[in-house]
């Protein structure tokens, strides 16, 4: 199944936000959206993922979605947005109440989502007592239990320290290694975009434009091998002069707002 | 470079000392028995009060004097008739009000419609005092129990709904999102989202409505009433039995405490996650 932002234009009252972004990510492509603070990436995903009305334009789905999927689009949040009155597995559990599947059939799913995000000891555990890293995991595992055709990840490592952010992003990277699910990637942060994506959707300064959409040269198994971090560095880099000149705009602008 | 090496050499020889703890911000603990042991020195400091003479027993008697008015009354059966009066109106008063309270507060926190029909009319009413509706309730609903009941109805009616739409309003957007991403029925997110993000606001609304309802029966009482709290306490004024009206009083705390207790308990129950 494959995404497709067909032309997409959103405004909030005045102000503009996003002008005419189209891009198509393919079934199981990692597709990165990159840009300075405040140029529209998290409201382009609300948009691709159906939580809030563009202006103009559209989210398009073009195939099937896998027979097993439950929810082919399916987000992962910044803040996880976990239940804070559910345990672990109630939450990964909370999205397959309504379905049809048996009581036996959501366990074996929940099951399977919490080993898969070695969640299994932490099952009763509520989220006020988890790590910042560990209720990401728990959105994760939330998301992996309806089987998606695409993730939705707004910057899912942004509210993570920095050692938590590199097991996360090894987290993420092993889950989208073979292919079967595809990706959006919204981030600030270059080297996550780099090392996850296959293309990056770089966009300017409010109101968000595609600027560039950069392939990274090679394949995901190859990035983790350290001859790899030079090119992938060079690659930061050049989206970083891509954007560098918009970004500090952008800082003013939103300093003086 | 030389003088400041010098000054750190002459800093290493000094003698050291340790730097003052300034404090770890305003955090006053409670002390798991301090409350009952400042209860219970209040009460004995009256009781020799009232024991020497050092305060005349028609305007505040002494414990052991409200405690025997208690006692007597437990005896006699009265205390029963009046509590069990008072009780059955604040019940049935604050189960209408509460059970109505819920679904408008619902509807106002999940309908634009009721949202902006109901807001208008909750402002307008709710600042009037209940109890200054009792003549109407009577004229409308007569002289019996229904016109009592209908005033601490209402009086918890409006107290619920407003803390109810507001806890409604303080569920956070976020997981009603991460719930419609997920394609979850309107029903299910009002049930395992909207509802138990709401309960602490709706808890919190139990414990002033019950106030409410415990202010307005003796208020009720007192304005027309045989038998109840409020009539006994208004009854008992009216004879200069101050050991009546003060164990009229205590009753009424007792039952003010035991409410707040039962909410407690209840609060501990469901929102134990937090």
């Amino acid at each position: 199944m494959d995404l497709i932002a067909s032309h997409i234009t959103h405004r909030f009252g005045d102000l503009a936000v996003l002008d005419d972004v189209s891009f198509t990510v393919s079934a199981g492509e990692v597709v990165a959206i990159a840009g300075p603070s405040g140029c529209g990436k998290s409201t382009l995903l609300s948009i691709l993922g159906g939580l809030l009305q563009p202006t103009s334009g559209a989210p398009e789905l073009r195939g099937s979605p896998p027979a097993d999927s439950l929810n082919p689009l399916t987000f992962v949040f910044q803040d996880f947005a976990l239940l804070p009155w559910a345990t672990v597995e109630e939450n990964v559990e909370f999205p397959l109440l309504h379905t049809q599947l048996s009581a036996a059939q959501r366990r074996a799913l929940v099951e399977d989502a919490l080993r898969r995000t070695t969640l299994t000891d932490f099952r009763k555990t509520y989220p006020k007592q988890l790590s910042g890293g560990m209720r990401q995991r728990v959105g994760i595992s939330r998301a992996l239990a309806v089987k998606p055709a695409i993730l939705l990840m707004d910057e899912p490592l942004s509210a993570l320290d920095s050692q938590t952010r590199e097991l996360l992003m090894e987290d993420f990277v092993r889950l989208l290694a073979d292919g079967g699910m595809g990706a959006v990637y919204v981030t600030h942060n270059l080297e996550e975009a780099a090392r996850l994506a296959d293309r990056i959707v770089v966009l300017s300064r409010r109101p968000g434009r595609i600027r560039e959409v950069v392939t990274v040269p090679m394949t995901r198994a190859e990035r983790g091998e350290t001859a790899a971090r030079e090119k992938l560095l060079a690659l930061q880099n050049q989206i970083w002069s891509l954007i560098r000149n918009e970004a500090i705009d952008a800082e003013r602008e939103v300093q003086h707002a | 470079m030389l003088d400041r090496a010098a000054t750190e050499t002459a800093a290493k020889t000094e003698a050291t000392r340790r730097v003052r703890f300034r404090g770890a911000g305003f955090v006053p603990a409670s002390s798991r028995f301090g409350g009952w042991i400042a209860l219970a020195l209040v009460i004995a400091l009256w009781q020799v009060a009232g024991s020497t003479g050092l305060v005349n027993p028609l305007f505040l008697p002494a414990p052991s004097a409200i405690a025997r008015a208690i006692y007597q009354l437990a005896v006699s059966g009265a205390l029963w008739q009046h509590l069990s009066a008072s009780l059955l109106r604040i019940g049935v008063g604050w189960m209408l009000g509460t059970a109505a309270g819920v679904a408008v507060g619902f509807a106002i926190g999940l309908s634009r419609l009721a949202r902006s029909v109901g807001i208008t009319f909750i402002s307008a009413l709710f600042p009037i005092p209940k109890i200054a509706l009792l003549p109407l309730l009577i004229l409308w609903l007569g002289i019996g129990e229904e016109p009592k009941i209908a005033t601490i109805a209402l009086g918890v009616f409006f107290s619920t709904a407003i803390s109810v739409y507001s806890g409604v309003d303080a569920v956070p957007r976020n997981l009603i999102r991460m719930a419609q991403s997920f394609n979850v029925p309107f029903a299910t997110i009002v049930r395992k989202v909207i509802w138990p993000g709401a309960l602490p606001a709706i808890l919190a609304g139990f414990r002033i409505t019950a106030s409410v309802a415990l202010l307005l029966v003796v208020s009720a009482e007192m304005i027309g009433a045989q038998y109840g709290i409020g009539a006994f306490v208004l009854q008992a004024g009216n004879l200069m039995q101050t050991d009546q009206l003060l164990a009229g009083v205590v009753i009424l705390s007792v039952f003010g405490l035991a409410v707040g207790k039962v909410i407690g308990w209840l609060e501990m129950r469901l929102l134990h996650w937090r």
